[in-house]
């Protein structure tokens, strides 16, 4: 530190020129990235201008880019989280749980603490290779063959008056979403259960302690007094984690996802092919099965395509996944901000 | 209701010394409170399968390879040509030196500007500016990197790198290069960066501020020479997980990048990285089983090691730092 005693002015002119120079530096810095993040998508928008229009919304994938259309990809993506989400959620919860509320501190606990921030940070293609061994391969106990739609083994469940047909599950699941969900499921569980971890331990004890003086159980405690306080911060960490998946292709190109795709899973591509017969409610039934592909994978397979008009489709798509993904981190945040109000214990 | 109904059952039956109130019994109840805490231990359990599993098909498909290929061979070679049918080149130095480098030129852009926004967040910035500015940056890691990936390769390689470096100043620029996939995860991986370091500067004590200040230090003072040395562990394994990022990004260096195996040096020039290599691999016709397939798993467990041991080391280094504030 250069603290003369007797500091002239012009030391004390220059300190302050070098005080301001330097905060005027962290400034710019924090925001450099949001605005080339701005610039970047200001031109990704004009470029997206003249093909984001309702024939793009409605249309499947086309080798004309005129023709091109993002209907498969996001009703594939729609698929994939609701799936990824009926795996993650529970299981990463009750991870969370078990940590949070059961397990002493042990070696166990702390083993499985560790681990956690290790998965944390392997890279999303590992999970790709992952995924494609244990649920596109089945490690091959299966033998190899491809899940072919028509091939599907159908469990039929009489109800009396009419027939339920519930296709089974093909063995192995092939490049299927239900496979993709299930890798991205292993993907965001780590931060489910991190989130999840943090929004528990904000619970204060008291509210424990109380629960069980009052001769509830501990899991009566749990599922009564402690989830419905840590809901909007879990809920919180699980929009962020969802939001994660949608924006993953990598795990899903390893897969063998990226191909041309130009149907809806099962066949559903609007609310009336789910409610008219055909193809009802089977189509649903055997939509986890179906091939696929995702908002990223189709921005992905237009970047790659080498026509330059499908850079202009690609920046379309982008814009879609944008704004699916900033309503959904606008939601986190509004509920973040809402539940930081709310939380005076 | 169970509890009370099943313990009347249970007095007359075994009665010892204990009260029969105090006695554990076995009830609809309890059982129950059991099948519910095994069935979450299950839950947490998964996520060590996880790990089990994704250790496991590494070590095992890599093996199959390195019985192929020797491990010396894959870790010196100096040329990566799986597909070359009369003498395929497994050595991986062309794939690590591309991922370094990129990862290199990320962390030019992004460690710096992390760290500083992290000062600027913890000493500078008014809360109300703080409001704004850190729900902002998270919307930068919220985005998918196949759009960074798109940025690279549509806006920033052709509007600023080649105009300023192949049109001003004569340097020959790949339209796939190093370079344009460095900016991009730098501008991805700084939010990373600026939360992680902001955490542990804000986790420094304000006696040690305050202490600075009555010396006659400036707000300068202050941050650079005692807070940041203060907080350094914390800021070194922010470095150390961003970088782990970096090297482990696919989506933005496979589009960004290229796919062209060049052992260089030359941020213009366009390089393979590891995680492109192993998307190019299974994009390929390459049949399963086969060498060029199975080199596959080889990059993949060199990745899987070299981000793990970053990550660790962050963690001790972390938890070292938090040691010393509480």
């Amino acid at each position: 530190m250069s603290l003369s005693v007797e500091s002239t002015p012009d030391d004390i002119a220059r300190r302050y020129f070098r005080e301001k120079l330097f905060e005027w530096h962290c400034f710019a810095a924090t925001w450099i990235g949001v605005v080339v993040l701005a610039v970047l998508l200001i031109g990704t928008i004009a470029k997206a201008v003249g093909w984001l229009d309702w024939q793009f919304m409605t249309s499947f994938d086309s080798r004309f880019p005129q023709n091109a259309g993002i209907l498969a990809p996001l009703l594939g993506s729609l698929w994939l989280t609701v799936l990824t989400g009926l795996f993650a959620i529970p299981v990463g919860v009750g991870a969370a749980v078990y940590l949070e509320e059961y397990s002493s501190d042990t070696w166990l606990r702390r083993i499985i603490q560790t681990n956690l921030a290790n998965l944390a940070g392997v890279p999303s293609i590992v999970y790709g290779i992952l995924g494609l061994s244990v649920f596109v391969r089945m490690f091959g106990v299966f033998g190899t063959a491809k899940p072919d739609e028509a091939a599907l083994k159908v469990l039929v469940v009489s109800l009396g008056i009419t027939h339920l047909r519930i296709p089974l599950p093909p063995l192995p699941l092939g490049p299927s979403l239900l496979a993709g969900a299930g890798t991205l499921a292993l993907l965001v569980m780590p931060t489910i259960i991190v989130a999840s971890q943090e929004a528990l331990r904000a619970i204060p004890p008291s509210i424990r302690h109380a629960s069980l003086a009052l001769g509830a159980t501990r899991w009566q405690t749990v599922r009564h007094q402690v989830l419905p306080a840590a809901f909007p911060g879990i809920l919180t960490g699980v929009i962020l984690a969802m939001s994660r998946a949608i924006g993953e292709a990598a795990p899903l190109l390893m897969m063998g996802a990226l191909m041309y795709v130009a149907r809806a899973p099962g066949g559903i591509d609007s609310v009336k092919a789910l409610f008219s017969g055909d193809p009802g409610f089977e189509g649903l039934m055997k939509a986890p099965y179906d091939k696929f592909t995702a908002l990223p994978l189709q921005i992905y397979n237009w970047i790659s395509r080498s026509e330059d008009r499908f850079q202009n489709v690609a920046a379309a798509g982008i814009v879609v996944l944008l704004v699916v993904l900033l309503s959904m981190n606008g939601v986190a945040i509004y509920l973040r901000q809402k539940y930081r109000k709310k939380l005076r214990w | 209701m169970t509890v009370v109904s099943s313990s009347l059952a249970t007095t007359s039956e075994n009665g010892g010394d204990v009260p029969a109130s105090l006695r554990r019994r076995v009830t609809l109840s309890t059982v129950k409170e059991q099948l519910v805490q095994l069935s979450l231990f299950l839950c947490a359990f998964a996520s060590i399968l996880t790990t089990i599993a994704i250790v496991y098909i590494l070590i095992t498909e890599s093996w199959q390879f390195f019985s192929h290929v020797s491990l010396w061979s894959f870790l010196t070679g100096t040329e990566w040509a799986p597909r070359d049918s009369t003498d395929p080149q497994f050595g991986v130095l062309p794939l690590l030196s591309g991922t370094l480098l990129v990862a290199f030129l990320s962390g030019i852009f992004g460690l710096p500007l992390g760290l500083l926004s992290a000062i600027y967040l913890s000493e500078y910035a008014a809360p109300r500016m703080r409001n704004i500015a850190k729900p902002l940056l998270e919307l930068l890691a919220g985005i998918p990197t196949v759009v960074y990936g798109y940025f690279a390769v549509t806006f920033i390689t052709p509007w600023v790198l080649r105009p300023v470096l192949q049109d001003l100043l004569g340097l020959e620029v790949d339209f796939f290069n190093a370079l344009s996939g460095g900016i991009v995860v730098g501008i991805m991986i700084l939010p990373t960066v600026s939360s992680l370091s902001e955490d542990a500067l804000r986790a420094v004590p304000g006696g040690l501020r305050e202490a600075a200040y009555a010396l006659g230090s400036t707000k300068l003072d202050v941050s650079v020479r005692v807070v940041v040395p203060a907080a350094f562990s914390g800021i070194v394994a922010s470095f150390l997980l961003a970088m782990a990022r970096a090297i482990g990004e696919t989506m933005a260096v496979v589009i960004a990048c290229g796919q062209q195996p060049i052992l260089t040096l030359n941020p213009l020039s366009t390089v393979q990285t590891m995680t492109a290599a192993i998307v190019g691999t299974a994009l390929g016709d390459t049949p399963a089983g086969t060498v060029e397939y199975q080199c596959l798993y080889a990059i993949a467990i060199t990745l899987f090691v070299i981000t793990l041991s970053m990550n660790i080391v962050a963690q001790f280094v972390m938890r070292r730092f938090r040691e010393v504030y509480q």
